[in-house]
């Protein structure tokens, strides 16, 4: 993908974290993403997680597919290692990563063309298998590179640019996930970063898979009157609500301040003055729940609404190393004298084999 | 044939009834009397009810191909019966369940009719289905060791390793055996003429099919990660390496220094295999044709981006879903080249489950020395049959070659580290693992890119990085295993064969050579063709291509990358799905020879 490189300039003055770096050290190239977009700012979300949560920038594996989202992976941690896979396929080669080295941080960059089209399955498996790694879908509805199609997260009766009507359902990722037995499932808005970075810092802190799935608006293929992931759509379903900024778990993830608010809908100016708007979790929502994050997450829905937030989470269940009870440290560092058994127990084999 | 120890025989039975333990249990004794021996499981795709062959060649020279027709036919499934009788050789002998009538419109002037009332002794023996079934087939194997002359205290060795801890079994596998043995000998002329006699050609041997050679190889090499999906015939490769996994694999607090991944298709085993491949990780898939076929893309990611990544690739009858339980050498033209684009990749072809279990390791030392993907090339007969091969030896003195891999105190000595730059004349460019070193961090892509490993869209930046890519494989190749080569004095042309035809063409140049056709071999064991295939090529005018395919594909690889004049490459190919037989060479190689002027 393309980025164009940055001048690394740091201001004297500039926070630094517990590693003694800036935020400026979390950074990648220049995107080339289209002014505004949505993906920009959770490239900045993603920055910030990292640096808040003082992650040595070469311990992150940074994975990714094909499309507009998939470029991202460029544009944030340049110290980092990266791997712009192939369409649809970052979560096999994120799991393949993850069962070599277990010590890294695994944040892969996805959209709903590469994770709900071409590479639902691989979705699904690793969600079944539980790599333990950060999944961000940064899900807009429409195929931004290839200027326009509808994506498999489009809604019925949604329409593109050029006016044609989308007939397909569309497939929920959070639903999905938490049909998949995910254990750990969040939405977030591109735009709300107060809520998107801690929803990043408890996906990163995760014990296994977890998914964040991103609204991330497309200011050129899907804002347009006609599209139901337009901002004037969005307005026309408008509920004024008090902001919120919280992550309903997160007091027992990241130990943060006492919830706020609580059961409201949020609406978020967007770049063209139109809005989208939000539900925030009920101050009785139980996370942990999954049969009731469900009928909340399509119960929201069919109001028109779509819920935020950390919606499930289980830190309970084993990882893929858990389950396959794999050595404590990485694969790739167990020496060369513990893999090979040697002559003396192969010639012992041998017998019987006679 | 049809001699001492020197003879093939062929049981027909009805599959899921548990002839297999049956039939490994003969050759195994067979084996154990010193006596070379191979077997051909003929099988179909499915699980209970249909026509099934085992085919067991005694060959006191060491012969390892099929042969037919067959001196004895055993034939246990009437279901056959009509296609089982035609298969005898003039002067054979056809052993038949005489509880039932055999059609005597099938019956030939030319054979000898050998009936054992197997089902009638076994219903009044044992009880229940089940086990009158399973002991018809060891039954059967009594009355084979009598007409053959097995040895009984070996047969009765067997039997108690195997059945020792189960006392019931044990008494059953005695008394079915006895069965089959007493009514031979009481109501037969024991042993046959084509009989065995002790000899002492298999001790420094071993039973063994590919698969299980190839994991154990695989194991030794250091492999960590495998992921996969079920595929007939490559399955049991990942089966193996399992099992050897938990033997040797296991720490003392019983974690495990490996993770398998069953993934939900071949595209998945394939990324997780490059993915585990970047991290530095030994890591590969077993799989067959349809597994490649969706490997494709992976493929060319893992060529273009340089990631190591080993393949096995157990070969089967194609197109499409084709014959799954059936032989061939078909994949050898799509794999060269897997992938859109331009691409080329490191082929390994190995004759017999030895070379699986060297050439697994050579995978992985290739691999990672020219960051590449890599493939061995084996096929179902390879695989899934056992074969007498030599005891296995490792070199304790071995190390994985990781090839350049810059560590934490080798990235401090350097300026500024850039992906693709090669410094060699071999086209390598020194790579970095992840988590070691900020300094060694880069972007690895599928798309455009230039040496220091920046996105491009410039055409000269993008053509230097395939160029050497072109470079680095040519290097590769040379780095293949050597071809097999036999030279006879007076060799008018060549023969050239790959992997599992080996036997069939080596015994058929022996029997040539007799009949005063004398002509030189070559195997080639590794693509892309190192200096010595070329050099065999340009010794003679003509040779012959042998191999199992329909079109030609080895030959046609020799013409893309040797230049050579198609004209020089005549081409005998067998493509039914049966591992290759020695007549077929042996009629196929002067019938070129007669055809095509001098």
């Amino acid at each position: 993908m393309t980025s164009i490189p940055k001048p690394r300039v740091q201001h004297p003055s500039s926070t630094r974290n517990a590693l003694g770096l800036s935020r400026r050290d979390y950074e990648g190239g220049m995107s080339t993403l289209c002014a505004g977009c949505g993906h920009d700012s959770v490239t900045a979300a993603l920055i910030d997680a990292f640096w808040q949560l003082d992650i040595e920038p070469h311990r992150v594996a940074k994975l990714s597919g094909i499309g507009c989202s998939s470029k991202t992976t460029a544009y944030f941690i340049n110290q980092a290692h990266g791997f712009n896979s192939v369409h649809g396929r970052m979560p096999a080669v994120a799991t393949g990563a993850n069962a070599a080295n277990r010590e890294l941080y695994f944040v892969g960059v996805s959209g709903d063309g590469d994770s709900l089209s071409i590479g639902l399955g691989q979705m699904c498996h690793a969600i079944r298998r539980n790599v333990r790694m950060l999944y961000v879908l940064e899900n807009n509805g429409v195929y931004g590179l290839t200027k326009g199609q509808f994506s498999a997260s489009a809604d019925i009766g949604s329409k593109s640019k050029k006016g044609e009507p989308n007939v397909q359902p569309p497939i929920d990722p959070v639903l999905l996930a938490l049909t998949l037995g995910a254990s750990f499932v969040a939405r977030s808005f591109s735009g709300d970063k107060a809520q998107l970075v801690p929803l990043l810092k408890a996906g990163l802190m995760h014990g296994g898979f977890a998914l964040v799935d991103v609204i991330s608006p497309c200011v050129t293929f899907n804002d347009h009157e006609a599209s139901t992931k337009s901002y004037l759509y969005t307005r026309q379903h408008y509920h004024e609500v008090a902001p919120v900024d919280f992550v309903p778990l997160r007091r027992e993830i990241a130990a943060a301040g006492p919830v706020e608010g609580g059961g409201a809908v949020r609406s978020v100016t967007m770049h063209d003055g139109s809005t989208v708007h939000f539900r925030m979790l009920a101050d009785d929502y139980d996370p942990t729940d999954r049969e009731a994050a469900y009928r909340y997450v399509r119960a929201a829905h069919q109001r028109g609404e779509v819920a935020t937030g950390l919606l499930y989470v289980d830190q309970g269940n084993a990882d893929m190393h858990g389950v396959n009870g794999t050595v404590d440290r990485a694969l790739t560092s167990v020496p060369f004298e513990e893999l090979c058994p040697g002559n003396a127990k192969l010639q012992e084999l041998m017998e019987e084999y006679r | 044939m049809s001699g001492i120890n020197d003879f093939c025989f062929k049981i027909g039975t009805v599959n899921g009834t548990g002839s297999a333990s049956a039939n490994a249990l003969l050759m195994q004794a067979i084996f154990r009397m010193g006596i070379p021996v191979v077997g051909k499981n003929v099988f179909p795709s499915n699980i209970q009810g249909l026509p099934t062959w085992y085919e067991i060649r005694v060959s006191q020279d060491g012969y390892t191909a099929r042969t037919a027709p067959f001196d004895l036919m055993v034939a246990m499934n009437p279901g056959t019966y009509a296609r089982d009788v035609k298969e005898i050789a003039p002067g054979g002998w056809l052993m038949y369940d005489s509880s039932w009538p055999m059609p005597r419109a099938l019956l030939r002037d030319d054979i000898t009719v050998i009936g054992i009332p197997l089902g009638e002794m076994c219903n009044a023996t044992f009880k229940g289905d089940r086990e009158r079934t399973l002991m018809k087939n060891i039954a059967y194997a009594g009355a084979l060791a009598a007409l053959l002359d097995i040895d009984m205290d070996v047969v009765q060795a067997m039997l108690q390793e195997k059945f020792g801890k189960k006392k019931h079994l044990l008494d059953s596998n005695h008394k079915a055996i006895r069965l089959g043995y007493d009514y031979a000998r009481a109501h037969h002329d024991c042993p046959l003429p084509c009989h065995l006699q002790r000899l002492d050609r298999t001790r420094d041997h071993i039973l063994m099919d590919g698969n299980t050679a190839a994991a154990l190889g695989a194991v030794y090499a250091g492999a960590t990660v495998g992921a996969w999906y079920p595929i007939t015939p490559a399955t049991s490769l990942m089966e193996n390496f399992r099992a050897f996994c938990e033997q040797f694999r296991r720490t003392a607090d019983g974690k495990r220094n490996f993770c398998i991944v069953q993934a939900e298709d071949e595209l998945a085993a394939a990324g997780i295999v490059i993915g585990a491949g970047w991290m530095g990780a030994r890591a590969f898939t077993p799989t067959s044709g349809p597994g490649i076929s969706l490997m494709s893309e992976f493929v060319g990611l893992a060529y273009y981006a340089e990631v190591p990544a080993v393949f096995f690739d157990v070969q089967r009858t194609g197109p499409s879903t084709g014959m799954p339980t059936r032989t061939q050498q078909a994949d050898l033209l799509s794999t060269a080249y897997l992938s859109h684009g331009d691409t080329r990749h490191v082929l390994l072809f190995p004759a017999n489950p030895e070379e699986c279990f060297t050439m697994a390791r050579d995978a992985f030392d290739l691999a990672e020395r020219f960051q590449t993907p890599v493939f061995v090339m084996m096929d179902l007969d390879i695989g899934m049959n056992d074969w007498m091969c030599k005891r296995f030896e490792w070199d304790d003195a071995y190390r994985p070659d990781r090839g350049k891999v810059l560590d934490r105190a080798a990235l401090e000595k350097v300026e500024k580290f850039f992906r693709y730059v090669a410094t060699n004349g071999d086209g390598v460019a020194a790579r970095t693992l992840p988590g070691v070193d900020p300094r060694g961090s880069y972007f690895t892509r599928g798309s455009g890119h230039n040496k220091l490993g920046g996105y491009t869209e410039d055409a000269d930046e993008y053509r230097e990085v395939v160029d050497r890519l072109v470079r680095k494989l040519a290097a590769a190749g040379e780095a293949t295993p050597a071809p097999e080569i036999v030279l006879s004095e007076g060799a008018t042309a060549g023969v050239v064969t790959v992997g599992g035809c080996r036997g069939a063409v080596l015994e058929g140049l022996d029997r040539l050579k007799e009949q005063g056709i004398v002509l030189d071999y070559l195997r080639v064991r590794g693509f892309p063709f190192n200096a010595a295939v070329r050099d065999f090529l340009a010794r003679h005018e003509r040779h012959i291509v042998v191999e199992q395919n329909r079109d030609g594909q080895l030959r046609s690889l020799l013409i893309l990358e040797t230049g050579t004049d198609p004209k020089r490459l005549g081409s005998l190919c067998d493509y039914g799905g049966l591992p290759l037989g020695t007549n077929r060479v042996i009629e196929g190689v002067k019938a070129l020879l007669e055809g095509v002027p001098a």
